[in-house]
């Protein structure tokens, strides 16, 4: 699936939420079904900053895609993580430069993107397409 | 006869709504929100006669020159201050604390000692790790114990003849623990050391009488007490105000420039470069009037009274922890449920229009005592009720059932 099928499919998804309460409580149920990130990757070096609460991530390219996982220390935090890694994870590197994310605005987390906010979606956003750009540049 | 409900009146932001919810503001650590009749003041200001102060001939001028040594007055007479200069304007508790701390910088040697108290806020330790840095003195810590109160018998070991100073808040930010400075200041002015206390958390609760309390340094910020961001004060006795040289160099501090030299301008204005906040000064003073005519017995006895309703009511909420359990305490709560992270916690609180501080509260050796990486904070204030407590309580219970 392409990068704009996924966000379709989530945007589909939480349209049938009726409130915040739904919505929310299906993020923290993201949040625990998440994967563990490998305890190794857990590193300071691989902390995003920019987050009240801990985030890591760690990225590997296998056959020109990259694979993400990552992992933070709050559950609701781990929810968009793992939004994130469903639309970005198995894509190609220029494919998750291009991406466009209006579709967090669609799903009602807009309130996340705000760079105020200190949850660091934005910087977690940054990091995973600056993997991307790193990993674009191996390829040429 | 205090009646909250006719004190909710005077702020129009209390009637605004979150998320859908009625606001319940539960931050009032962090900023307290502002009356109408501080905001009347801010407008007429501006609306009939905003102009720069202490240099104008013209009636504008004047008028605003007036007002604003009016509230340096009101200043002085709340904080019993003994000579009007003592009271200087700063943008706020940061700024009045980085002033002393550069000030110091001429006074200190190699090897002097300094001692902070672990239950800081970072604005009260990062400039004297600096002031450290540039003087070659020695930062010494006093520990404090799981209830969230300093070791007063580990504050004696660590003054000797070689403490020079000595800088504690008044109440702790994070924990709400309210620190005996009294003693603190007796104590460090047997070895001969000055003290500087750190009003910013005290005195939206109390007044601090800066002349019983012997206090050579007392600093606190307008925007905690009713009034304005970006104001604040600093109280200096005036023999350690002489002693230290000017923070800023600029218009207003001096006497006379000339090329080869400028001599300062007197107390106050030697520490008050440039044109100040004269609105927000002003309307400082007009937040100090507002809190007094409520009263701060009546303020303390009501928010003790809010505080032990919460307490009593969060207690009961399964795995929930509060930190800082001293019996001398403000009315802030800051507390943990068990196995969830606080960041998650304000998150569904904010979606119920509630508003609660979460993180380290700029106090991370605090959070690192405790091994937390935060807590959920709520500090509440005299216009809050018990009414907005039940929904917390219901607000929390209801993250721990979505969170656990």
């Amino acid at each position: 699936m392409t990068i704009e099928d996924i966000q379709n499919e989530i945007i589909d998804e939480f349209s049938m939420f009726e409130d915040w309460e739904e919505r929310y409580q299906y993020m923290i149920d993201l949040g625990k079904d998440l994967p563990l990130i490998d305890d190794q990757y857990k590193t300071d070096s691989n902390i995003i900053k920019g987050c009240q609460s801990k985030v890591w991530v760690h990225a590997e390219m296998n056959d020109d895609k990259i694979q993400f996982t990552a992992d933070s220390d709050a559950i609701i935090t781990k929810g968009i993580i793992a939004i994130l890694i469903r639309v970005f994870s198995n894509q190609h590197p220029k494919d998750i430069i291009d991406a466009d994310m209006d579709f967090i605005e669609k799903i009602g987390l807009k309130e996340h993107l705000s760079p105020t906010r200190a949850n660091g979606l934005v910087s977690m956003i940054k990091q995973l397409k600056m993997y991307a750009i790193a990993y674009q540049t191996q390829l040429k | 006869m205090f009646n909250v409900e006719t004190i909710r009146k005077d702020f129009p932001i209390l009637s605004r709504k979150v998320n859908g919810k009625p606001l319940v503001y539960f931050d009032n650590a962090a900023t307290s929100q502002t009356p109408q009749q501080v905001i009347d003041v801010i407008v007429d200001y501006y609306s009939n006669y905003n102009a720069n102060i202490h240099r104008g001939v013209h009636t504008l001028s004047q008028e605003a020159t007036d007002k604003y040594e009016q509230a340096r007055q009101k200043i002085q007479a709340h904080f019993n201050a003994k000579f009007i200069h003592e009271i200087i304007f700063t943008s706020g508790t940061t700024h009045s604390i980085n002033l002393v701390a550069n000030g110091f910088s001429s006074i200190l040697k190699k090897d002097d000692e300094i001692i902070v108290s672990a239950l800081e806020h970072h604005s009260n330790i990062v400039p004297w790790q600096m002031l450290c840095e540039r003087t070659g003195a020695i930062l010494k810590v006093i520990p404090m114990n799981l209830e969230g109160e300093l070791i007063l018998s580990e504050y004696d070991k660590l003054l000797s003849k070689n403490t020079k100073l000595v800088f504690v808040n008044h109440v702790s930010n994070a924990l709400g623990t309210i620190n005996p400075i009294k003693t603190i200041i007796e104590k460090a002015h047997h070895v001969g050391a000055a003290v500087l206390i750190d009003g910013a958390q005290a005195c939206p609760h109390i007044i601090p009488d800066v002349q019983a309390l012997d206090a050579d340094f007392y600093v606190a910020s307008a925007h905690k007490m009713c009034g304005p961001t970006g104001v604040g004060m600093l109280y200096g006795k005036e023999e350690w105000l002489n002693k230290l040289p000017p923070y800023q160099g600029g218009g207003e501090m001096i006497a006379e420039v000339t090329f080869e030299k400028t001599t300062y301008a007197d107390l106050p204005h030697k520490f008050e470069a440039g044109t100040p906040n004269i609105c927000g000064g002003i309307a400082f003073g007009a937040a100090i009037d507002y809190m007094n005519a409520i009263g701060f017995e009546t303020i303390a006895a009501y928010e003790h009274e809010l505080l032990a309703y919460a307490t009593e009511k969060l207690l009961e909420i399964d795995g929930l922890k509060i930190y800082g359990t001293s019996k001398q305490k403000a009315s802030v709560i800051s507390f943990n449920l068990e196995g969830i992270h606080p960041y998650d916690v304000g998150t569904i609180l904010d979606k119920m229009g509630i508003a609660v501080r979460t993180g380290h509260h700029c106090t991370q050796p605090i959070m690192d005592y405790f091994k937390i990486p935060g807590t959920v904070r709520a500090s509440f204030a005299f216009y809050n009720t018990k009414e907005e407590i039940d929904s917390l309580v219901t607000a929390v219970k209801k993250a721990n059932m979505m969170l656990a």
